[in-house]
């Protein structure tokens, strides 16, 4: 994987961070959110906010899909899971995210057949080899992960798998950056536009992020570099005056996006009318469900899942650092009450989420930081 | 309160075992400090190092044991015969022991083809020869088919310790420099392709070897100078060094683009969103040198076969202390913490 090492190249970091200085204005403060939790990820576990100016600050977004699933919707997985004749299939992400009453693996441990996996299709898979069982794949994920769900389901349709069926968490991310975007306790100066979410989607989505809020936002890929590119490209948009929707991420992202990818998502699923969001509570068409054409084969119908809110433990405060209102070492538990190992809040659970990041690899920088300020 | 306690020890609080217990990371910490050592204790024990240390009249032994469960029971570059055999000398040798005997347990599924028996304790043979110990006791047992995995094998290890070496954290002082003595990642990587569950392809062998010539090689080279050695098996080098910090009290920084990992470990890991600083190993080392001898014992490492591809990977430093900090090969830094949870179950 050669491939990934020149995008890592120290040296052209270098030369990337001073033209960001250069176009930096000392006098002003400059926050910048990343949508997305790879990027989130790639900030941290590079180290990039080093080669950066004290004067950007970078705001981590909603877009880390374990992160945002509201607990109700984990506690209606775990009963699924606990069912006698299911295997619940899952990413292993979730496997760790905390219900009201434990997480999977816990369930696991008490005797539910819990298994990880890497595709949907390891599910559809796992159905097949077992017509005895019923196998639910617990589909989360923005548009990224949505196709391949999609086409799990219309492949399962097609071979007439009986036994398999999908509990639908996947969601849209237009609606939550433009939810953002209408808070009041939020100032942005630019976007980092999702790169995996584009390769799907496009960049015409975010079109409204210039046109209507006057937010530039640049589409960016996964690796440090494509990052500061980012941010450059964000900088020279901010010093000269503009205000668009560019392409970083141009390697794979087109303008249209995947039209094969969309269509086969337009057969299987339909927009919800309303989903909860954790920490943002609920957004109208911000989510898919199964459409009626598929429903055979949604778990919501075939369990009757009650869609029962569960409120956040009190303490938790993922909702303010998902808006970006608090960094993730200024929550009142972070750390003590809430770690990697015992989260309380999502944020904590993946590592694309911003406080098990911060935890993982920035804590003890920010600290040396802070102390030398 | 009687007794001196360098740190406070977790409590143990989990209603069940569940697989991160045995992923080699915190969760596993928990377990041994919160539940075991508690029920266990004694001063051979306490200091929880790869090998507990034993007096007898004027020498003092090492012994050491570990239970392989790997799944396949056949990966490219070994099988559990030859794991078992090697992971027992190697947590004897990185003690400073030098091997004298071996006992091994075989747990047995019902229905297992003898062939694979006889290739298994085959292994196990030609493991103990490669590393001059002898398999001197041994048990068996067999259970019903579904209660093994095919067969699980536990190693017990004696061995005498050098009279001349103190390795442990506590000799560690800042200025140290920190060695691993070839490329990361190589065992859990290989072992997880070998599944199959992921459908990549790759030519990737286990490492896993005997250490005792690089271990041989470290201790001509620098002598009373070694201060510290571990084999980065579960839980990856990334834990290792943090146990590390965390004993010692001092600040590990390391250097990621001095990290020895190969390519396609390096793609693996990228893909699967895991990194190679917790990806189990079975044949290397790291060790802690005293600065004036880091360039003869890398130099020593690398004229054995297996330590090639040593290097210097960082030093010890007063601050971050109880930390491990890395230099991004990007040119930022970011913390190294325990690992959290299991990637990859059932390694070793």
């Amino acid at each position: 994987m050669k491939y990934s090492r020149e995008f890592r190249n120290a040296e052209l970091a270098r030369a990337v961070a001073a033209e960001i200085a250069s176009l930096t204005d000392p006098g002003r403060h400059y926050k910048i959110m990343e949508v997305c939790g790879g990027h989130t990820h790639t900030i941290y576990r590079h180290g990039i906010k080093d080669l950066l100016p004290e004067q950007i600050e970078l705001v981590h977004g909603p877009g880390c899909p374990v992160c945002v699933l509201p607990m109700g919707r984990v506690d209606e997985g775990i009963r699924i899971a606990e069912r006698p004749e299911v295997i619940f299939t899952c990413f292993g992400d979730m496997m760790r995210v905390p219900g009201s009453k434990g997480n999977l693996i816990e369930m696991k441990a008490q005797g539910a057949d819990i298994r990880m996996v890497y595709s949907p299709l390891d599910a559809l898979r796992l159905a097949r080899e077992n017509p005895d069982r019923e196998v639910v794949f617990y589909a989360i994920g923005f548009e990224t992960t949505a196709p391949s769900t999609a086409l799990t389901l219309q492949r399962a349709k097609k071979e007439g798998v009986e036994n398999f069926s999908v509990f639908c968490n996947h969601v849209n991310i237009v609606p939550p950056v433009r939810a953002l975007l209408d808070s009041p306790d939020l100032r942005l100066d630019a976007f980092i536009g999702p790169g995996h979410v584009s390769t799907v989607i496009g960049c015409r989505p975010y079109e409204f992020m210039p046109a209507d809020y006057g937010k530039p936002c640049v589409v960016a890929g996964f690796e440090p570099l494509d990052i500061l590119q980012a941010i450059l490209m964000i900088m020279r948009q901010l010093a000269e005056g503009r205000c668009e929707v560019e392409n970083q991420y141009s390697r794979v992202v087109s303008w249209e996006g995947n039209l094969a990818a969309l269509r086969s998502m337009a057969e299987v699923f339909e927009l919800r009318p309303y989903f909860e969001w954790r920490g943002l509570g609920f957004i109208a068409q911000s989510a898919l469900k199964i459409s009626p054409a598929y429903s055979h084969f949604d778990a919501e119908l075939r369990y009757a899942t009650p869609g029962v809110r569960v409120a956040d433990p009190k303490a938790c405060q993922c909702g303010e650092v998902l808006k970006g209102v608090l960094k993730p070492h200024e929550c009142r538990v972070f750390g003590t009450a809430c770690t990697p190992e015992h989260p309380l809040g999502a944020l904590m659970v993946s590592s694309e989420g911003a406080c098990a990041a911060y935890y993982n690899f920035g804590r003890k920088v920010e600290e040396r930081v802070g102390a030398e300020r | 309160m009687s007794g001196q306690r360098t740190r406070l020890r977790p409590r143990f609080d989990a209603p069940r075992i569940d697989m991160s217990h045995g992923a080699g990371g915190k969760a596993t910490h928990k377990l041994i400090e919160g539940l075991l050592l508690p029920a266990l204790e004694n001063t051979a024990l306490a200091p929880l190092s790869d090998a507990a240390v034993i007096p007898c009249g004027d020498a003092r032994l090492a012994l050491t044991t570990d239970s392989f469960v790997v799944r396949p029971l056949l990966f490219p570059g070994g099988s559990i015969g030859e794991l078992a055999v090697n992971g027992t000398v190697n947590d004897l040798a990185v003690s400073g022991a030098t091997p004298l005997a071996l006992s091994a347990a075989l747990i047995v599924e019902e229905g297992l083809s003898t062939e694979v028996l006889e290739r298994e304790v085959g292994a196990m043979a030609t493991a103990a020869e490669r590393a001059g110990v002898a398999v001197a006791a041994g048990d068996t047992k067999v259970v019903e088919r579904g209660r093994a995995d095919g067969m699980y094998i536990t190693t017990t290890g004696i061995g005498v310790a050098d009279p001349e070496l103190e390795l442990s954290a506590a000799a560690v002082r800042p200025g140290d420099k920190i060695l691993c003595s070839g490329t990361l990642g190589d065992h859990g990587t290989a072992i997880l392709i070998a599944r199959g569950d992921l459908e990549l392809e790759a030519d990737l062998l286990s490492d896993t070897r005997p250490l005792i010539p690089l271990v041989e090689a470290l201790k001509g080279a620098a002598g009373p100078g070694l201060r510290f050695m571990r084999d980065p098996t579960r839980g990856g080098a990334g834990t290792v060094l943090n146990e590390l910090a965390r004993d010692s009290g001092l600040g590990v920084v390391i250097w990621e683009e001095r990290i020895p990992v190969r390519e396609i470990v390096h793609g693996a890991c990228e893909i699967l969103g895991i990194d190679p600083l917790y990806v189990a190993n079975e044949g290397k080392l790291l060790a802690v040198v005293a600065p004036e001898c880091a360039d003869a014992a890398l130099e020593a490492l690398r004229g054995v076969e297996g330590g090639e591809e040593a290097e210097v990977i960082g030093e010890i430093r007063e601050e971050p202390a109880r930390m491990v900090v890395m230099h991004t090969g990007f040119g930022g830094t970011r913390m190294i913490d325990m690992l959290v949870g299991d990637p990859l179950p059932r390694i070793c």
